[in-house]
């Protein structure tokens, strides 16, 4: 696999220092589980937190505190290995662990063309969601509102300007409007996040949403 | 030890570093402690001693970090004890290859944070510690250390408004938007010690 759309230097920094709203956080993570340049280079970025962390001013912890934490972790099985997350089919662990398994898990909602997403439960500053495109299909016309971040899981797009595939990050601002088109061969399968407001959220059935917005 | 450590530019590094390499081939420290060293024997020996060694130094740091990102003084006393209770408990997690052992602090001390003040989820990468635990390289290990050394010296260096930029990023005064990616930091060296650090490990797992 050869990525060629790579997370900005601004996403990375903002997840490494937590900043990040959690629908983003996942777009990162699951970014990152496939792409060992990123990889590399979010960890560069812990390695400003840990520099500012060596650096910084001590405030004493309270005279019992190195006791109590060693009773704590008596009482920790130290080195018993938790067997960690592991990608399932075309989905890395991160996103295993939102969808609550594999691409079998998801539960698409149809949104007319052959389109279907699936929201991700995350906290409300950003919304996530799963977008399923079928080959050849052009998703209409569209502007963004904030800041929106498609990766691609499965299949390709392709706007004016490039061609995404599986790994790809396509990071799209308030400016940007264009006309992304499925290609030709699978299925297309995004994870995409944005920070603008859902609109009706609650409020009004599901119906008066805005049809599809990626 | 590998040969690979008594390589002279290797040597240079270190004796330029004020660290001297022993025949032994362990780090003998003037002013620095060797804190990967101690990390590495609370992984291997559930080292109780080194343990404490390490609490006083980062558990203080720590707290200073939480009660800067906004914690009062007993949340953050608690969320430090947290930390250093999950340093322990990850142990087995810890490459010294490819981080240092303030850079994993802090990254367990930024998600106790998150969890803490913001009540949100921070989604982590898929880990790569499948498979037998790598061959301990102590000359990457080292030079992973001295490159995060490295790098609190250029922090240190930058003026003023972008170092107090960088802080507020990190510290959590800026929201994703605010922070601005030109840190002028020298990222370059450290992401590609990391980056040969991970072809390493996925070679071994292929």
């Amino acid at each position: 696999m050869m990525i060629r759309h790579h997370l900005s230097d601004q996403l990375l920094m903002a997840y490494a220092a937590g900043q990040l709203p959690e629908a983003f956080n996942l777009v990162v993570a699951t970014h990152v589980s496939l792409c060992d340049e990123c990889r590399a280079r979010s960890a560069s970025f812990d390695a400003v937190g840990g520099a500012l962390l060596e650096e910084a001013e001590e405030i004493s912890m309270g005279e019992d505190a190195l006791a109590r934490t060693l009773a704590r972790i008596e009482g920790l099985p130290q080195a018993t290995r938790s067997e960690p997350l592991r990608g399932a089919g075309i989905f890395p662990a991160p996103l295993v662990d939102y969808v609550g398994g594999d691409l079998s898990a998801v539960r698409w909602r149809k949104v007319g063309g052959g389109v279907k997403q699936a929201i991700l439960p995350t906290g409300k500053d950003a919304t996530a969601r799963l977008l399923y495109i079928p080959a050849g299909t052009a998703v209409p016309d569209h502007g963004h509102r904030g800041m929106e971040l498609t990766l691609v899981l499965q299949g390709a797009f392709a706007d004016e300007n490039d061609r995404f595939g599986r790994g790809d990050i396509e990071i799209a601002d308030e400016e940007m409007e264009h006309t992304p088109v499925a290609l030709a061969g699978e299925d297309c399968i995004c994870l995409a996040a944005t920070d603008a407001p859902l609109r009706f959220r609650g409020l009004l059935p599901r119906l008066a949403q805005p049809l599809l917005r990626i | 030890m590998t040969g690979q450590a008594g390589q002279p530019h290797l040597r240079a590094a270190v004796e330029k570093d004020g660290l001297h390499r022993k025949k032994d081939g362990s780090v003998a420290k003037e002013n620095e402690t060797d804190w990967a060293a101690l990390m590495i024997r609370v992984r291997d020996h559930q080292d109780r001693t080194a343990f404490a060694d390490l609490f006083r130094h980062f558990a203080p740091r720590v707290k200073a970090f939480l009660m800067k990102s906004g914690a009062g003084a007993a949340l953050a006393e608690e969320c430090a004890q947290d930390v250093m209770a999950t340093l322990w408990q990850k142990a087995h997690l810890f490459d010294p290859a490819r981080a240092s052992v303030s850079t994993w602090v802090y990254t367990i001390a930024r998600n106790r944070r998150i969890d803490a003040l913001r009540k949100a989820r921070r989604a982590e990468p898929e880990e790569l510690d499948w498979g037998p635990a790598p061959e301990p390289d102590q000359a990457e290990a080292l030079e992973t250390q001295q490159e995060t050394e490295r790098l609190g010296r250029a922090l240190a260096a930058l003026p003023a408004p972008q170092r107090t930029l960088i802080e507020r990023a990190f510290y959590g005064e800026l929201s994703h938007s605010e922070i601005a990616a030109e840190t002028g930091l020298p990222l370059g060296t450290i992401k590609s010690r990391i980056r040969l650090a991970l072809d390493k490990l996925r070679h071994q797992l292929g």
